[in-house]
């Protein structure tokens, strides 16, 4: 079943086509891959998909309900979430307080109820530290939870992107170059995450990305963009030898490295 | 030096004796030597130095009750300099709540407000158009003045009149950002004093330039209030209000809001925050607080007139908030009383010794150069030095810590402890 669909999605600025009628289905529960040369589209894709930008034209189709015009913060009540490529943390703020800003829109302390302090306030807002935690524990955070965002290590910057993101409870989570920075280390403990939070939190989930291992470890379809248009789609395999694919961006060789 | 802070760090008792200490020896020799500004300024500090103490939030707040409600009033209340002295803790008081308003605005926000003490004036009018006869000029029933006893609910409403306000000016300047918000908060601040300074015509509702005199004084059981000393209660009251509210908001829902927005507007929205709602709402707090801090403004002076809100208020409001600290409460508190006390208290006096000096004929300071004169000078000064070698203010905003004990999965814990309970019931029952 397609939880996440799009048609003839095209974007312009000006006279640049960023988005020339991509159509693309994502299955409920699968991992999807966007991939492509820089300057590809592919942020300005998701930047559609969660309402950042609107599309020129096209439609897109959340459980078969259109989400185009959307604000993004209507978008993510509707249960789409996302991390960003140039990370965007609450940099002054502590990671646990990040976390808990994701949790925004399942609390509900309101401007008197928080002033008069009242008790079920207080248990929402412990009970929201605790989830937030829980979160940090399950990216592997937590020693961390009482620092400035700001002075995370770039990866762990990465981690808690996540962690934020999943906060808001989504459907679908879309990750825009999550390894980007990592070593290889954390590229492998990230590529099992991404792997566990399908599995484990009932999510489907679109990711861009250029670590070609990781793409193809973890992906069951991959979607490849160049020039704005879609020029591939297809399993792992497909990719691999898609002669186009090989052209535009993997190059020769990547049929058999695939790194 | 450091061993020493450390030591005294470590040990409540010695902080005690030294808070204990200091206030007794500044709260006797300011009612010794009445005339002592000094005193009475070393006494005020001792919230200061409290605030460094390691005690519980709740000693704190029990010493420092004490120290405002009783000992500073007592202590002040032995000479002529009384009224004075009150009157200056008053205005700290005015100053410290609408800098707290600023600061969720500017500091939390992170929303540059040039024109806050539009906001100010909106309070003070509101209560001073019906609590003179003012009001009869368009009302078409009802007879001003109101009477003191008004003034109480004028607090409510000036409050509310301060957030709507807040709100429809949030309305139009939210769609644009930074620089562009600071010029047009900048207008909208000089626009509400034109507005008052012309109201006169065609229906007389400010009185214009002439301004509002003989505003009643607020009545409560039958007594008027009329001097500093009383209003300083007055004062007391509002501001430990606000300050819980800010407390409380900081560390909520919607403070985490404000921030996030202030830090990053395309991931807070990300995260499901209403850009527009949670301005506004920045606004209308913020707003609120100077809007009842305007009534009691209004009261106090018993005249209200619009030279009293010019753009240098707003800025001086914003430098209270930058020198203390953006987005720290403690720091604007501390920045609040500094600027206010360096504007009533140390410029007046510089001057007057200065006037002193050249009738004396020691020296000679051409008028133009007065100190009080120079407080536009000073505050420049102060901005650039800041903005260079401390941006976070004198105390640095702070976040939370949390306790991981607090943050542990309770379940696990509960499960766990109720395990043990079973086993020991089996254990009894065996
Ligand atoms: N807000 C924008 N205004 C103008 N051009 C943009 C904007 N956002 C993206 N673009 C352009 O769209 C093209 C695709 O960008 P992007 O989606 O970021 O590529 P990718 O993420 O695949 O590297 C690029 O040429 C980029 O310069
Ligand atoms: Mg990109």
């Amino acid at each position: 079943m397609s939880i996440l669909t799009v048609k003839n999605l095209t974007k312009q600025f000006g006279g640049l086509v960023a988005n020339s009628n991509i159509d693309m289905e994502v299955q409920k529960g699968s991992i999807t891959a966007v991939i492509g040369p820089n300057g590809a589209g592919k942020t300005t894709f998701f930047n559609m998909v969660t309402g950042v930008y609107q599309p020129t034209s096209g439609e897109i189709l959340l459980n078969n309900e259109s989400i185009v015009g959307l604000k993004p913060h209507q978008v993510t009540k509707k249960g789409i979430a996302r991390t960003f490529q140039n990370i965007r943390l609450f940099g002054a703020i502590t990671v646990l307080e990040n976390v808990m800003v994701g949790m925004h829109n399942h609390l509900h302390g309101g401007l008197f109820s928080t002033i008069l302090n009242l008790p079920r306030v207080r248990k929402e807002e412990k009970e929201a530290r605790r989830e937030a935690y829980r979160l940090l524990e399950y990216v592997g955070l937590e020693s961390f939870y009482n620092e400035e965002a700001s002075s995370l290590p770039y990866g762990a910057q990465r981690k808690l992107e996540i962690a934020r993101a999943l906060a808001t409870k989504p459907k679908v989570l879309l990750l825009d170059e999550p390894a980007a920075g990592m070593n290889p280390k954390e590229t492998s403990e990230l590529t099992k995450l991404i792997y566990n939070m399908r599995e484990e939190l009932d999510l489907t989930i679109v990711l861009i990305e250029h670590d070609m291992k990781l793409v193809m470890e973890i992906s069951e379809h991959i979607v490849v963009l160049d020039h704005g248009e879609k020029i591939a789609e297809g399993t792992p395999d497909d990719i691999r030898n898609n002669e186009k694919v090989i052209e535009a961006y993997l190059g020769k060789g990547a049929a058999t490295t695939a790194s | 030096m450091k061993n020493l802070l450390y030591a005294i760090q470590q040990n409540k008792r010695l902080q005690a004796i030294i808070v204990g200490l200091y206030i007794v020896v500044t709260f006797f020799s300011l009612y010794l030597a009445q005339k002592s500004v000094v005193a009475f300024l070393l006494l005020l500090s001792s919230l200061l130095l409290l605030y460094f103490t390691t005690f519980s939030n709740r000693v704190k707040w029990l010493i420092g009750g004490v120290v405002m409600v009783v000992l500073l009033p007592l202590a002040a209340s032995q000479g002529e300099a009384y009224q004075s002295y009150m009157e200056v803790a008053t205005l700290v008081g005015i100053y410290i709540a609408m800098a707290l308003g600023l600061n969720i605005v500017v500091g939390m926000a992170g929303l540059l407000d040039l024109g806050f003490v539009a906001f100010f004036a909106l309070g003070a009018y509101t209560y001073g158009i019906f609590a003179t006869g003012q009001a009869n000029n368009f009302m078409p029933f009802g007879h001003y003045p109101l009477s003191g006893e008004s003034f109480w609910v004028f607090i409510f409403i000036g409050c509310f009149v301060a957030a709507l306000f807040g709100i429809l000016l949030g309305v139009p300047v939210l769609r644009v950002k930074g620089d562009y918000l600071a010029i047009v908060t900048l207008g909208f601040g000089e626009i509400i004093r034109i507005i008052f300074n012309n109201l006169d015509k065609p229906v007389n509702i400010t009185n214009g330039a002439m301004g509002l005199a003989s505003v009643q004084p607020p009545r409560l059981f039958g007594i008027d209030f009329m001097y500093p000393n009383q209003f300083y209660y007055i004062v007391l009251v509002i501001l430990v209000t606000v300050i819980f509210a800010v407390r409380r908001l900081e560390f909520s829902k919607i403070g985490r809001a404000w921030k996030a927005v202030r830090e990053n507007e395309i991931a807070a929205q990300a995260m499901g925050i209403h850009l527009v709602k949670t301005k506004l709402m920045a606004f209308a707090v913020g707003a609120s607080f100077s809007g009842m801090m305007g009534v009691v403004f209004a009261a106090k002076q018993t005249f209200v007139d619009p030279t009293s809100f010019t753009l240098l208020e707003s800025i001086t409001i914003l430098v209270m908030v930058i020198l203390g600290g953006m987005g720290s409460v403690p720091g604007v508190i501390l920045g609040a009383a500094l600027v206010t006390i360096l504007n009533l208290q140390v410029l007046t006096e510089l001057t007057n010794w200065l006037n002193q000096l050249s009738l004396n004929g020691v020296i000679n300071v051409p008028d133009a150069l007065s100190p009080a004169k120079m407080q536009r000078f000073i505050f420049g000064v102060i901005l650039i030095l800041f903005a260079l070698y401390r941006p976070q203010g004198l105390l640095p905003a702070k976040n939370p810590v949390f306790d991981e004990k607090d943050l542990k999965d309770a379940d696990k814990l509960i499960n766990a402890g109720v395990q043990k309970e079973a086993t020991q019931h089996v254990h009894l029952d065996s």
